[in-house]
């Protein structure tokens, strides 16, 4: 079969720094300033302005065809520029350079209800956004039924949905883009709405769709589960580069070996970026941490890591504790471990303590380690006082090898091995 | 890659190239009424008054019209009555001004939806163009029926004349002036918002360079001349004319000068949004 979608070397270049003085007597000034040879009145003096003329390549020679009825994940990290190349697909904004061939009618949902009004009743609501992603007055009307049925608000269709539940506006929402009749559909982790039962009712349908309705299907994502229940190929970006091009499972092994954490024993962790709720203000900082009993960040089973942590108090604490949650190398959650003896013997300043975590119920792979200090205060409530994300990484070796542990299905929790009796 | 296939669409780098896709926007002609229909009723929508409030605007405008040109300043309208003089014009121009300004916004005030979704991007000014000409029905019909009272009366200086059968033809010409001049400045403040401050401002000062508040007969001399050349002062004088009558007529030569300018504008406006639509999501 033709392929329906053919990318061609597209690159897409942006200008850093702000666009334009912001104005239009901005801009004069400074065009006449340069005319004559003088220095920009505009210029913020001191400040150096290389940068301001600098082009960024959100996407740097990309190509890719994609077959009729393929579902095709585009997986890559922060900044790969998959949300660039699917504003390029849906006709959003043009290439700097490159062609791109669409083969069909487009569906774009790179959000949910775009266009919903909320004055608007649910019934008005679905024509209008119907209309929006491209369908006629009569294809919506030959399709009302199942789509009300499909987003279970069918009792409040003629309520404005100002009155909605957050739910059920996206519900409703998805259902109109559900059902669209279009040959492409390009999806920007819009199934990450409503609850999980409503969520897999959506993958179900979408892979209905792209299995028996010959449907092609673009889906950007993070979630990795989506991308396995709903492609059948992926598309791995990196940089603005196109890095892997074929199956499911070697396309995310692609994506999370380039997503991970280079493995260190020392970690620095005084310019790191907190969680958000502890970004601006801490009464404690976490300063590094340092792995003190092997060379490398490889660990067998029986072996524990034992790491030395590096913290400061900011002002008089109460009780200190440290807690260790552990995910797995595509951020899936683990496990953690509590500590129950307090870190701060004295009321200084500065504190190392010599930590012991051990390792044993980790399944063979890598993962990734967060360490969150929290306090304890007078009436037991606990305060977390910051966090390092990742604080470190490593890898568990199991030593047999022989057994591909199956973590999509099993977990990474390795308990102690059946005795038989 | 074959190119006649009608079924593909071809993306690539935006070119300076006029094209006005009229089979799409056609296409989209059902989206064209539905957003129509979103301003119209969530505009009224929770308000004890509904559409009425299309009517209270200019009513205001003509009374504080009638009494400060009229009463105070005694300008000559030609022996019609003041407030039916003043009221006949403000609906034109309210109608104008409402295209010109929406449409001047269509970038800014729509880009978190132009940003998400893919549809002929004429589609926002032409949508709003078309709900201002519902408010403008409902303000004509008003009008309507008060000198339809002065006309059975047989007030003197109200005559319908046969220049009645232009009045539609006044009013597409508007809209398309409105719609030409808005959808230049909606271009233009993709990047500079400098001429979107000016613009509530511009159509004011734009209404009383316009025979709206006074006749053209007010003016005389070389002034005239001038005057005249602005596209709306011929519009207003023959649509006045159409239902008043009077000794002024038609102006026929300055007309079909307006709608040259009229034809222009919106050619400039038409070729300068397609230029900018392609990339203005890159930098509003």
């Amino acid at each position: 079969m033709g392929n329906i979608i053919e990318v061609r070397d597209v690159v897409k270049e942006y200008r850093l720094g702000a666009i334009g003085g912001g104005t239009l007597r901005g801009d004069m000034q400074s065009f006449f300033a340069r005319v004559r040879g003088k220095e920009d009145p505009n210029l913020k003096i001191g400040v150096d302005q290389s940068h301001l003329n600098e082009r960024f390549r959100a996407l740097d020679g990309v190509s890719f065809d994609v077959k009729k009825g393929d579902a095709v994940g585009l997986i890559g990290g922060n900044g790969a520029g998959k949300s660039t190349m699917l504003k390029l697909l849906s006709q959003i904004t043009a290439p700097t350079a490159g062609e791109i061939m669409l083969e069909g009618r487009v569906a774009s949902m790179l959000e949910v209800g775009t266009g919903f009004h909320p004055e608007l009743t649910g019934r008005e609501n679905v024509y209008l956004n119907g209309a929006i992603l491209g369908m006629s007055k009569s294809e919506i009307s030959k399709k009302f039924d199942e789509i009300v049925e499909f987003s279970e608000v069918s009792k409040f269709i003629d309520t404005p949905v100002k009155r909605y539940s957050s739910g059920m506006y996206v519900k409703l929402a998805f259902s109109v883009a559900a059902h669209l009749d279009s040959e492409i559909m390009i999806m920007d982790e819009v199934l990450a709405v409503g609850d999980a039962a409503f969520q897999q009712k959506c993958i179900t349908k979408m892979c209905e769709e792209a299995n028996s309705g010959g449907r092609t299907i673009l889906y950007v994502s993070h979630n990795m589960n989506t991308v396995r229940q709903l492609c059948n190929r992926t598309v791995v970006l990196d940089k603005g580069r196109k890095i892997f091009d074929g199956d499911v499972e070697g396309g995310i092994e692609k994506y999370l070996d380039n997503q991970s954490y280079e493995q260190k024993l020392f970690n620095d962790y005084t310019n790191m970026t907190r969680l958000k709720h502890l970004e601006k203000q801490r009464d404690a900082d976490l300063i590094s941490s340092e792995i003190l009993n092997k060379d490398s960040c490889v660990f067998e089973n029986g072996e524990k890591i034992v790491f030395r942590l590096n913290w400061q108090q900011n002002k008089s604490l109460g009780d200190v504790f440290a807690r260790i949650e552990i995910r797995y190398r595509d951020d899936s959650p683990v496990g953690a471990s509590l500590c129950n003896e307090k870190l701060n013997k004295t009321d200084e300043k500065n504190h190392s303590n010599v930590l012991s975590f051990d390792v044993s119920s980790l399944a063979a792979g890598e993962y990734k380690a967060m360490i969150v200090l929290y306090e304890l205060n007078s009436f037991g409530a606990k305060n977390d006082l910051d966090a390092a994300w990742p604080a470190f990484s490593f890898t568990k070796e199991v030593s047999d090898n022989n057994i591909v542990w199956n973590g999509r299905y099993w977990g990474y929790n390795r308990f102690p091995d059946i005795e038989v009796l | 890659m074959e190119e006649n296939n009608p079924k593909r669409i071809y993306i690539r780098p935006k070119s300076g190239r006029f094209n006005l896709n009229i089979k799409e926007l056609w296409r989209y002609r059902d989206l064209i009424a539905l957003f129509v229909r979103r301003t119209f009723v969530a505009q009224y929508k929770q308000t004890v008054l509904g559409p009425a409030w299309a009517v209270i605007q200019p009513l205001f405008t003509t009374v504080i019209f009638t009494v400060v040109f009229g009463n105070v300043a005694k300008l000559d309208t030609g022996g019609v009555p003041h407030f039916v003089f003043y009221m006949c014009s403000n609906v034109l121009w309210c109608y104008f001004s409402a295209c010109l300004t929406t449409t001047a916004n269509t970038f800014t005030a729509n880009s978190a939806i132009l940003g998400k979704v893919y549809f002929p991007r004429l589609v926002m000014p032409v949508s709003s163009v078309l709900s201002g000409l519902i408010s403008y029905a409902i303000q004509m019909v008003f009008f309507l029926i008060i000198w339809a009272v002065y006309l059975i009366k047989g007030t003197s200086g109200i005559h319908a004349t046969w220049a009645l059968v232009l009045v539609p033809l006044m009013i597409i010409e508007t809209s398309m002036l409105g719609l030409g001049c808005g959808i230049i400045i909606s271009a233009l403040t993709t990047k500079y918002r400098d001429l979107a401050m000016l613009v509530n401002f511009g159509v004011q000062l734009w209404m009383y360079a316009s025979p709206v508040a006074y006749g053209s007969s007010q003016i005389s001399g070389g002034l005239k001349k001038i005057f005249m050349l602005n596209p709306m002062a011929p519009i207003l004088d023959t649509y006045r004319y159409a239902f008043f009558g009077g000794e002024t007529g038609i102006p026929w030569n300055y007309l079909i000068i307006s709608a040259c300018v009229t034809a222009v504008v919106l050619v400039i406006g038409i070729a300068l949004f397609s230029r900018v639509e392609k990339t203005f999501t890159d930098t509003i």
